[in-house]
């Protein structure tokens, strides 16, 4: 019995020592021990302030590229193949959510159908080729779902990357970027220490599709004078873009095909001419360079727009053959813009737009007001029980507040450092599905591993998590309730103290694990439900809980056991 | 110490009273539901943009609004919250004039702009302190380097300016200022500020006479999923605990118990109602919590009757039920008591942002014991008296 009490009190004692650990690490002096505190409690947005975004990639976008490109690539292969037809147009179905993307193939001779067949199977394997009822002779190329899937996918991949990129060149701290809601392609980005978010906004909106391409004529003052000025039908392969000089529009009418586009970079800086003018250098690829070195070189003296986001930024002339690299000056640079243009060029395009759906900062004295009320209310709140325990059960009720407080060594331990609570719950598991033994085994590996490797995976304080930790106070202590009530019955039936004490944890443990359960059920639907605080609310409460198994039945019971192994024979129990 | 030692109250032959007061009170709550046409919804379900606003004296709240009105928000709420002496304002916009059809801010920047027309915009070129973070103050200080850190190497330098700019901040956020700094000479006070420190903040920044301490946009999108959302989260988690009862009690056991918890819910929505109260986000989170909890005092009780109906089979099956609620009640009210404890704590000091959440804890906690042993435990009986005419108890399985 009394190596049993021993054994168990030295597993306890290692989970106190793993949590204490797990919280202030190893400092060698009090600065470091504050340190190490510091840098470990990780608090949520709410609590240090900062600015918490959701925004939408509007990933339609990027299969309207697709599809577009598709749509010019079939009408060259059409062409190549010698197949007549009539007319070839986009016929999206924007009924549907989401839309199905389609392309309507007029004017197929009959007999050459079976052609069109073997080119759509071959060439364009993302899309299948349909019939049209009632129209024998056309055709719909219908973009197939999976592939519009892995496209809106793959946008919202590079979006989340392209936008990490921005905000990291931006030297915002700790941000985070992560998938948000029920699969509508957005995302939330928490940025800390961020209380004017305009411009961080505008530079992870900023599409930034560079373009740069020939001018074939211009400016013109509207659109309407431009195409009058060619009879109202462009020149092929070309196409008007609005731009702005010296405060008034002008429309040029550019080559459709770039000669070197944002993919081609490799870089771009902020830089400033002779003059000191702030502008944006860039360098390109190989394949790049040859490209506008080839169309630089043949048009010496003609004028190439610099396209951003479809609005041409400026329309220099071109003085000579550049290939590797070149220079975006005039639009009236600043310092600060010259950067932000050359930060986003240098991120690549986003591969759709983006819009945002909320945004919330906080700022810093309200998160500093909520800490100083988080801290009070839980203060007050585990005083309050505390002190209603040790009224109400006197010598348990010590028993009951010392289960208590472990419950929170744990709760904040597991917040600083998830992975050392998985650890110590598997380690608790084993040890009561297999041995004390085994269990302490697995726990020591675990722990020995984790020290090692160091990095904390952590948890995250928030407001709605301290009234977790406060809740978890409250309901904590129903355990022992429950447990010293069904004590007390037993005793009252006339039970010895020993057996008192057995029957009443054997018996209060199933109620106190129904009760747990649903608790922990509410929880775990809300952290479904749930982003940022109301997660952080969730997953207090539940460890809080889980960790109350532990202390409020195993912990509790070894001390119980230990007084009653000291106790003198007849001696009534403090309860 | 004991509160309750044995009592013998007939529970089953009072039950009425107390039924029709429960009708009374979710009969009132939705009267008050109704006349207020809805609840009323905060900003996460709505969508629109809030600002709130300390300042440094008492403010004039109708300058304020005829500001707003020059900038064209006509329909925008202006409200004093906390105490007096924190000179709190909260600015509401409605989702019509909060947002253009791309952009989302173009409300908040408005009234950042009417503010600042009210109140001074400051000398060109310098920063607001009262409305900068530690990173910015952080910088400002590594730039100027009044320390001369700068001599230690770069990092050395970030990192003392870093910490110096955390407890500068602080200082700032802590009451009386509570954000609001009246003057640099004050930051002497903050260990590690010398005078070449302050008045590198003075030359960087001037100190604005209000502060804004949050700001929240939400875009229709957003507001209007959530609200569905919310209405499937309760309604899964009232069908995740009857599933859960079933499977550990009977049927019967688990209808009584979730309709004892929607009686909680739909009480607690009507004193939301009733004190004209918003639904937040949290409130919904604490609403959910009440969902789970207020099941722990039924399942106290119903565990009791399972093992009573177990041990004896003869008795009468209300006798059983009044006896078995005696028997927990002392664990009943104080499991509760406790747990009302420590949500009354974060009621009284958890702050504004908690507010809703916390009250609703509170009120949902008393009503949540009550309907464990007037409203679930009826039900049962009721039902089992219908199956069994009252002659014996029923079978029940044993977990």
């Amino acid at each position: 019995m009394e190596t049993k009490i021993r054994s168990r009190a030295i597993f306890i004692l290692i989970v106190v020592v793993a949590c204490i650990l797990g919280i202030v690490a190893f400092p060698k002096n009090v600065q470091e021990l504050k340190d190490n505190v510091h840098n470990r409690i990780h608090m949520g947005l709410d609590l240090k302030g900062g600015t918490n975004l959701v925004l939408q990639v509007q990933v339609e976008d990027a299969v309207n590229i697709t599809s577009g490109e598709t749509l010019e690539r079939l009408k060259d292969e059409l062409k190549a193949k010698n197949l007549p037809y009539a007319d070839i147009q986009p016929d999206d179905d924007k009924t549907q959510n989401p839309p199905i993307h389609r392309i309507l193939i007029k004017g197929i001779p009959q007999e050459r159908s079976a052609d069109l067949q073997a080119l759509a199977s071959n060439q364009f394997s993302d899309w299948d080729l349909v019939r049209v009822p009632g129209d024998d002779t056309a055709r719909l190329l219908v973009l197939k779902a999976s592939s519009a899937a892995t496209i809106r996918n793959q946008a919202l991949m590079q979006a989340m990357d392209t936008i990490r990129r921005r905000v990291d060149a931006l030297g915002v701290v700790e941000p985070t970027i992560a998938e948000y809601g029920q699969g509508d392609f957005e995302l939330v980005v928490q940025l800390p220490g961020v209380d004017d978010p305009s411009r961080v906004k505008d530079i992870m909106q900023s599409t930034a599709l560079l373009e740069l391409k020939l001018v074939q004529d211009g400016p013109y003052s509207s659109r309407e004078a431009a195409l009058a000025a060619h009879g109202g039908v462009l020149p092929p392969d070309t196409e008007l873009v609005p731009g702005t000089e010296s405060g008034n529009e002008a429309w040029y009418v550019l080559n459709r095909i770039a000669a070197v586009t944002g993919r081609d970079l490799t870089g771009a800086e902020p830089s400033h001419d002779s003059a000191g003018r702030p502008n944006v250098a860039f360098h390109l690829n190989r394949e790049g360079a040859e490209r506008f070195g080839r169309v630089t070189g043949a048009n010496i003296g003609k004028l190439l727009a610099v396209v951003l986001d479809n609005r041409i930024f400026t329309a220099p002339v071109i003085h000579g053959q550049i290939t590797d690299s070149g220079v975006i000056e005039g639009g009236n640079f600043t310092p600060q813009s010259a950067n932000d243009l050359a930060l986003v060029l240098r991120s690549g395009a986003l591969p759709a737009s983006i819009k945002y759906l909320s945004e919330e900062t906080v700022g810093p004295s309200l998160g500093a007001d909520s800490i100083r009320h988080g801290v009070i209310a839980s203060i007050v709140g585990l005083l309050a029980v505390m002190g209603f325990m040790l009224v109400y059960y006197r010598g348990s009720g010590v028993n009951a507040n010392v289960a208590l407080a472990l419950n929170l060594l744990i709760l904040i331990a597991a917040l600083v450092d998830l992975k050392l609570f998985a650890i110590l719950a598997l380690g608790v598991l084993a040890a009561w599905v297999f041995s004390p033994l085994v269990g302490g085994i697995i726990a020591a590996v675990g722990l020995l591993v984790t020290f090692a490797v160091g990095a904390p995976s952590p948890g995250t304080f928030t407001l709605p998590g301290i009234a977790g930790v406060i809740l978890t106070v409250g309901m904590g202590v129903d355990s022992n309730v429950l447990i010293f009530e069904r004590i007390r019955e037993e005793l009252r039936l006339g039970k010895a103290v020993g057996a008192a004490v057995a029957a009443g944890f054997e018996q209060a443990f199933r109620t106190i694990i129904d009760t747990h359960v649903t608790t922990v059920v509410s929880a775990a639907i809300l952290f479904a439900f749930g982003t940022g605080p109301i997660r952080g609310f969730a997953v207090t409460l539940t460890i809080g809980l889980i960790a109350n198994l532990f202390t409020s039945v195993f912990a509790s019971r070894v001390i119980f056991d230990y007084i009653l192994s000291r106790r003198e024979k007849g001696a009534a129990l403090s309860i | 110490m004991e509160f309750f030692h044995e009592p013998k109250i007939d529970w089953m032959g009072i039950k009425w009273y107390f039924i029709s007061l429960s009708l009374a009170l979710a009969l009132t709550g939705i009267v008050s539901m109704v006349v207020h046409r809805g609840l009323v919804y905060g900003i996460d379900f709505r969508g629109g943009t809030v600002v709130n606003v300390k300042f440094a004296q008492s403010p004039n709240v109708d300058s304020i609004r005829q500001e707003l009105d020059r900038a064209g928000l006509r329909n925008a709420t202006i409200q004093g919250y906390g105490q007096a002496s924190d000179h709190a304002v909260i600015i509401g916009l409605d989702l019509q004039t909060t947002t253009s059809s791309n952009v989302l801010d173009t409300g908040k920047q408005a009234v950042i702009t009417g503010l600042s027309n009210l109140y001074g915009k400051g000398p060109k070129g310098k920063a607001d302190f009262n409305n900068a973070s530690p990173q910015t103050v952080a910088d400002h200080l590594t730039a100027d380097d009044p320390l001369g850190a700068g001599v230690k190497g770069l990092d050395a330098a970030t990192k003392t300016y870093r910490d110096l700019a955390e407890a500068i901040v602080s200082y700032r956020n802590a009451p009386p200022r509570s954000g609001l700094l009246a003057d640099f000479s004050d930051l002497r006070n903050v260990p590690g500020v010398t005078p070449a420190v302050s008045s590198a903040l003075a030359k960087d920044f001037y100190l604005s006479s209000y502060a804004i301490t949050n700001t929240k946009i939400v875009g229709p999108k957003v507001g209007s999923d959530l609200r569905r959302q919310a209405l499937y989260v309760t309604l899964a988690g009232l069908g995740a605990m009857l599933i859960y009862i079933w499977f550990r009690f009977e049927l019967i056991y688990g209808v009584a118990a979730v309709v004892a918890t929607f009686h909680d819910v739909i009480i607690t929505l009507g004193f939301f109602s009733l004190l004209n109260k918003e639904i937040t986000l949290t409130v919904i989170a604490a609403l959910l919590t009440l969902v789970g909890y207020s099941m722990n005092d039924t399942i106290v009780v119903f565990d009791r009757i399972r093992e009573n109906v177990h041990a004896s089979k003869r008795q009468e099956f209300s006798k059983l039920v009044d006896h078995s609620i005696n028997q927990t009640l002392s664990r009943t009210i104080l499991t509760s008591g406790l747990t009302f404890l420590a949500v009354l704590s974060l009621f009284l000091f958890g702050g504004e942002v908690i507010h809703g959440f916390a009250f609703c804890l509170v009120v949902g906690v008393i009503i949540g014991t009550y309907s464990s042993i007037f409203i679930a435990s009826p039900i049962v009986v009721y039902f089992y008296q219908r199956l069994t005419q009252g002659r014996m108890s029923p079978r029940v399985k044993v977990a």
